[in-house]
């Protein structure tokens, strides 16, 4: 996912002279052709995520459009209150590139595990959040919301992120995506472990249950209208992500069910505390119940 | 003291007793650097002008000597200025953007230099003429990330920002050299790789000649302008109390003396 953003922003720039490029001196094999073809719009600001978020506050309110680029803990959260009181505070068009979202970056351990910060950046009015599933959808969340104003964070993958089956790339901000169509209950996921679903539903599929699947890709602006309208077809949901399950897209879901009045039931796969151990994102995903197979017994047991 | 430097003294001491607000140690250190600033230094302030200078208050809780300064150039007017903290205004205890002629919102000290080097970086980048004055506490030099700015601006040569430092000596809980002690905070700023003039504060000539002919064409500048909390004010020089209570009458009348002189 972070080679077709940087892709994409590549083809962005090349026709608009606004966008500017920041990161924290991290993007080894994934900046360079954005830096040798802009180097004027391209700033290494060092390790100094706090002093980026201000640098790019700046650089909005004089007109340009800089992306933030970091590892997503670093992004998130080092210069969280820089972001809270300049580009959001101030409604400024600074974007925030959070890369390796959950566990990606798996034996690197907890400092680099971003599991809260969506949740986070949920918090803040006016902030929009951007969790893609796929490299194709990243570069178009990334195309489509390029004059769209104030800030936004996007949620990414780190690489070797697989395409999900049946989103062809589409985005709509503050829509969902339905991927497949199943009659019994939906999941609904959001960024890389979407691919996950598609494997739970073919399991669900085994034991007669028909599932559909719903891409959520933005988090803020809630897709409140679009989710309420699918799932009052429903009585059961079960949401998916990689992230601590208070304030995702669990509590999301559980939001547009109580604020409704739907008469859904809800299972929220997600992290409910730090592994106790480290290993590569398969291995902790799996640890957490996040895999295909753990996603459809959880389901299971709920319908039981 | 100049005449605006005196009429902002009086119109903090005024406004802050009529909104019974404190803060008047730091607006009275600042004072005399406001007052140059805004009568021989800032360009275009205050207009839509994109070739304008940018002066951002990062010590935001100094505003009231901001607001008045506006009001002596006529950028607000004596209604708004005297409706400072009233219920429903814009003119809080902080700088406020929403406020007309307020660049920044300011009040957590140590994010607003990033900020400011990002508006040099991209007035240069525009080929503006622009240059961006920002005014922090001593306090505030407590911050990393204003040494995460400083070396950024050092590194990419924004001779477009000027910082001046207001070196009174207090802070919120006492005296700098006792909490972290920053001296000698000429010689970071210097190592840091910045153009650095340490003036009188309270020296109208010599803040004016650092913020004018001081100036460097290559490197951005730090003014550190050594001040007296409270200045100008008998009662309140270098007194922390000053910091958080506003003023009685009997005190307010000994004040407005002490600076008509």
């Amino acid at each position: 996912m972070r080679t077709a953003f940087a892709q994409t922003l590549i083809e962005l720039a090349a026709r608009d002279d606004r966008i500017v490029l920041l990161t924290g001196d991290l993007g080894f094999s994934v900046l360079e052709n954005f830096a040798e073809r802009f180097p004027r719009r391209f700033f290494n600001v060092g390790v100094a995520e706090a002093n980026m978020l201000g640098l790019a506050t700046g650089l909005a309110k004089q007109g340009f459009i800089p992306y933030c680029y970091s590892i997503a803990t670093f992004a998130s959260m080092r210069g969280y209150e820089a972001l809270r009181n300049g580009a959001v505070l101030h409604h400024l068009t600074v974007r925030i590139i959070g890369i390796g979202g959950g566990f990606a970056y798996g034996h690197a351990g907890p400092t680099h595990w971003a599991l809260e910060d969506y949740a986070i950046m949920r918090a803040q009015p006016g902030m929009t959040v951007i969790v893609p599933a796929d490299p194709a959808q990243t570069a178009n969340a990334i195309r489509s919301t390029l004059e769209h104003p104030g800030p936004i964070y996007f949620r990414i993958g780190k690489g070797g992120d697989a395409a999900v089956p049946g989103l062809d790339g589409l985005f709509c901000l503050g829509g969902v995506n339905v991927v497949r169509e199943g009659k019994d209950l939906a999941l609904i996921a959001t960024g890389g472990i979407s691919t996950e679903a598609g494997t739970a539903a073919d399991l669900l599929m085994a034991n007669g249950i028909e599932t559909s699947i719903i891409v959520a890709a933005t988090l803020s602006p809630a897709p409140t209208a679009e989710l309420s309208a699918l799932l009052s077809r429903f009585t059961f949901v079960a949401t998916i992500e990689e992230h601590y399950l208070v304030g995702g897209l669990g509590s999301l879901v559980a939001e547009v069910i109580a604020e409704r009045g739907l008469r859904c039931r809800l299972v929220r796969c997600g992290i409910k505390r730090l592994p106790d151990a480290l290993g590569s994102q398969q291995f902790l995903r799996a640890h957490c119940g996040l895999t295909a197979a753990g996603i459809a017994n959880t389901v299971k047991s709920a319908l039981a | 003291m100049t005449t605006t430097a005196r009429s902002l003294r009086e119109l903090v001491l005024r406004e802050s007793h009529r909104a019974h607000v404190g803060h008047l140690g730091s607006c009275l250190s600042i004072a005399d650097s406001v007052a140059v600033l805004f009568d021989d230094v800032l360009r275009d302030v205050g207009t839509g002008n994109e070739h304008r200078d940018r002066f951002v208050l990062a010590k935001g809780h100094a505003v009231l000597a901001l607001y008045a300064a506006m009001h002596v150039k006529e950028m607000l007017t004596r209604e708004e200025l005297s409706s400072y903290c009233a219920d429903g205004s814009l003119l809080g205890s902080h700088p406020d953007h929403r406020a007309r002629g307020v660049e920044l919102s300011t009040g957590s000290l140590g994010l607003a230099l990033s900020v400011c080097a990002g508006m040099a970086l991209g007035a240069r980048m525009k080929g503006t003429s622009s240059r961006v004055f920002v005014l922090m506490s001593d306090a505030e030099q407590n911050e990393g990330s204003v040494w995460e700015a400083a070396m950024f601006a050092a590194q990419h040569r924004l001779n477009n920002l000027i910082a001046i430092v207001d070196c009174n000596g207090q802070q919120a809980l006492g005296a700098t050299k006792d909490i972290l002690d920053l001296e000698p905070l000429g010689e970071k700023w210097r190592s840091f790789g910045w153009n650095v003039h340490e003036v009188d504060g309270h020296h109208a000539i010599a803040v004016r000649a650092a913020l004018t002919d001081g100036l460097s064409p290559q490197l951005p500048t730090a003014v550190l302008a050594r001040t007296t909390f409270g200045k100008g004010v008998s009662f309140m020089e270098g007194q922390l109390w000053w910091h958080y209570y506003p003023i009685n009458d009997d005190q307010l009348a000994q004040a407005l003396d002490e600076v008509s002189r």
